[in-house]
């Protein structure tokens, strides 16, 4: 009876050696992740370098003609933008989130969300109704005395419209960060001498950080890849890579010189993020839970 | 310890301080001296009104009535930032962005004091608080002892003239307690600075305290020393919220200056009587009780038969539950020298008259304190 007691647990799994056994539970992802993400880009580095003939001519093509280099540096400055606006928007937003009961809590997620839940394209073009010259906003900054302030097809505009559509991915990480700071510290500031302003920018400003930064770098990433904002509530002036490659692969068929894009943007953009790793690796510890 | 150091603290006073939220009185009257450089423990249950007590002193909580002086002038309405106190509060509250070092210089950086005197003096504080090695740590490569003694030096590194704490050892087990216990006590005498001391442990208030307020529903039930409170404790809260205490309550008879009690037929008297109207109980420490034997002859004195319910031996000494006919437990405890008895063995509880304290009975005082 000893040999086959259901009771006694099945021996091997005590045995070590067995570890790689949740990893097996990840391989669904893993192999998704693979199909979906590593074999395409690989097909497009390979295309870049391969098309039409073997050899670096679409770098050289990319880094030849000073178009390319201008939409290349107007699609950081137009993320970096995105990003800035949605750091200001969230995070009051995400503090505010944090302070009131859970009710308003959840009117509050739901108005993040109920937007997020809605397509892109139906957002961006609601935007152009409000953008544009003879739209809400004009009208309405034409009461006040600005006339003619042109919002559809500028920088401006595509900026508006972005981090509006970017701004969960920026209020969602914050509110995480936030909700785990203990707002006793702030107390315990003034009480040894900080004013409310001061307790602000020396105790919970460090401990958001956190939170700012995964924001920073979810909107950033996302923007630099942004296709139909840009190009619904943008002009010539703020063309964005994406809206480049669109033209080189689906209108000119160059699908070497659109991959040569793809690859200097994910490039670029690693490089970005090794330069900015040191600052975000600051020491910060849990923040103050017990 | 130098003179001029000594005259350091400050004094506060509470007048007629009142708190109340919506309906309900957190605070209710709180009138208290507190002299400079004295050890003040406000000592209760919990909602008793004692940490609402440190946040009005602490500028936390604003007052709906009554006036508060620290070192004679009013801080009423003047921001928490703006009082000079350290406060040291239960859950530590160091910033874990910041090392040991910095922690402790964060007042003085506020205060814009020069680097090299605020190192010197972020130096002196961990040191005291014997925690010199830590200066490189962070908060959360700290025990919790470890954590609230750098607490302490943070708030005391500015050299306030007052220093709260708000169940500063409430987190941490009982050994490392009682050590803090010995080192706050150590730094209040060589800093000569006011300490205001929240605890509902009164064990705790008593190795500390200078003088112990105790709190009962937003009220200051009464303030002295521990030995004062003990002894002649003034309401039937205090008596039993100090120490062991056993209640009696029977029939009450007064006759010119002795009361007698009828406890389920035997009657037992005390040589006082209390003022008033209100019905007098009889409050009786453990170790002014004694066990004996049924029928064992016994000089003078009151006595009331009982039977040991439980009987716990506690090293040098044995402590007893004997529970009496009216159904009332009492606590005797006697030293090991003396005759045993197990359970449920029959007793008589014998006491002197006179080492009973008369109180007026007080229902609410039982379920306060569960």
């Amino acid at each position: 009876m000893s040999a086959s007691d259901p009771i006694a647990p099945p021996a091997a799994d005590q045995r070590p050696g067995k570890a790689w056994r949740p990893f097996a539970l990840t391989a669904p992802a893993l192999i998704l992740l693979v199909a979906v993400i590593g074999y395409p880009l690989l097909t497009i580095v390979l295309r870049s370098l391969s098309e039409p003939e073997w050899g670096l001519q679409n770098y050289a093509w990319f880094f030849g003609a000073p178009v390319n280099l201008t939409v290349l540096q107007r699609t950081f400055v137009i993320s970096a933008w995105v990003t800035l606006v949605c750091v200001i928007a969230a995070y009051p937003y995400a503090y505010l989130m944090t302070a009131v009961g859970p009710r308003v809590r959840l009117v509050l997620v739901l108005c993040v969300l109920i937007p997020f839940w809605v397509s892109g394209v139906v957002r961006t073009l609601s935007w152009v109704i409000l953008l544009q010259d003879s739209g809400v906003i004009n009208s309405l900054l034409r009461g006040v005395g600005f006339s003619g302030v042109k919002l559809i097809r500028t920088q401006t505009g595509v900026v508006i419209g972005m981090a509006q559509v970017l701004l969960p991915f920026m209020i969602l990480p914050l509110y995480s960060v936030m909700k785990g700071i203990d707002l006793r510290l702030m107390r315990a500031a003034q009480s040894l001498g900080a004013r409310p302003s001061r307790a602000f920018l020396t105790v919970y400003l460090p401990l958001s950080l956190p939170g700012v930064y995964a924001g920073a770098i979810i909107v950033f990433i996302l923007s630099l890849g942004f296709y139909i904002t840009p190009a619904l509530l943008g002009g010539p002036r703020s063309t964005m890579l994406s809206t480049l490659v669109q033209t080189q692969v689906l209108s000119l068929l160059q699908w070497g010189r659109g991959g040569a894009m793809g690859v200097v943007l994910l490039v670029t953009t690693f490089v970005l993020l090794a330069l900015a790793a040191p600052v975000m690796r600051s020491r910060h510890r849990e923040a103050g839970r017990h | 310890m130098n003179p001029v150091q000594a005259s350091r603290g400050a004094a506060i006073d509470l007048e007629a301080i009142s708190k109340a939220y919506g309906g309900f009185k957190a605070l209710d009257g709180v009138s208290l001296r507190i002299e400079p450089g004295e050890f003040m423990t406000l000592l209760g249950p919990s909602g008793s009104g004692k940490t609402t007590t440190l946040n009005v002193i602490a500028g936390f909580t604003d007052v709906t009535s009554g006036k508060l002086l620290v070192g004679e002038k009013s801080v009423v309405g003047v921001p928490a930032h703006k009082r000079n106190i350290g406060v040291v509060f239960q859950h530590y509250a160091l910033f874990p962005h910041m090392s040991v070092g910095r922690n402790v210089a964060y007042p003085l950086t506020l205060r814009g004091v020069d680097k090299a005197t605020r190192e010197a003096r972020v130096a002196r504080a961990l040191d005291m608080v014997k925690m010199g090695d830590f200066a490189h740590r962070y908060p959360s490569e700290l025990s919790g002892g470890q954590q609230q003694r750098v607490a302490l030096a943070r708030a005391i590194v500015f050299d306030p003239p007052l220093l709260l704490m708000d169940e500063p050892l409430g987190a941490l087990d009982k050994k490392l307690r009682e050590w803090l216990q010995l080192e706050i006590k150590r730094i209040h005498r060589e800093l000569g600075t006011t300490f205001v001391y929240v605890t509902h442990d009164q064990e705790e208030a008593l190795m500390l305290s200078d003088r112990i307020a105790v709190f009962n529903r937003g009220r200051i039930e009464q303030v002295g020393t521990g030995r004062q409170l003990y002894d002649e404790p003034a309401t039937l809260f205090v008596g039993r919220f100090i120490g062991d205490s056993t209640v009696l309550r029977g029939e009450a008879r007064s006759d010119g200056n002795s009361t007698a009690l009828s406890i389920a037929g035997e009657t037992v008297t005390a040589p006082r009587k209390l003022s008033g109207e209100a019905s007098p109980v009889m409050l009786l420490r453990p170790e002014k009780l004694s066990l004996r034997r049924p029928g064992q002859s016994a000089s003078g004195g009151n006595r009331l038969s009982g039977t040991i319910g439980e009987a716990i031996y506690l090293g040098s000494e044995s402590k007893y539950e004997v529970k009496l006919a009216d159904g009332s437990a009492a606590i005797v405890r006697s030293p090991l020298t003396g005759e045993s008895f197990g359970l449920g063995d029959k007793v008589e509880l014998c006491f002197d008259g006179s080492d009973a304290t008369l109180l007026a009975d007080d229902a609410s005082a039982d379920t306060t304190l569960t």
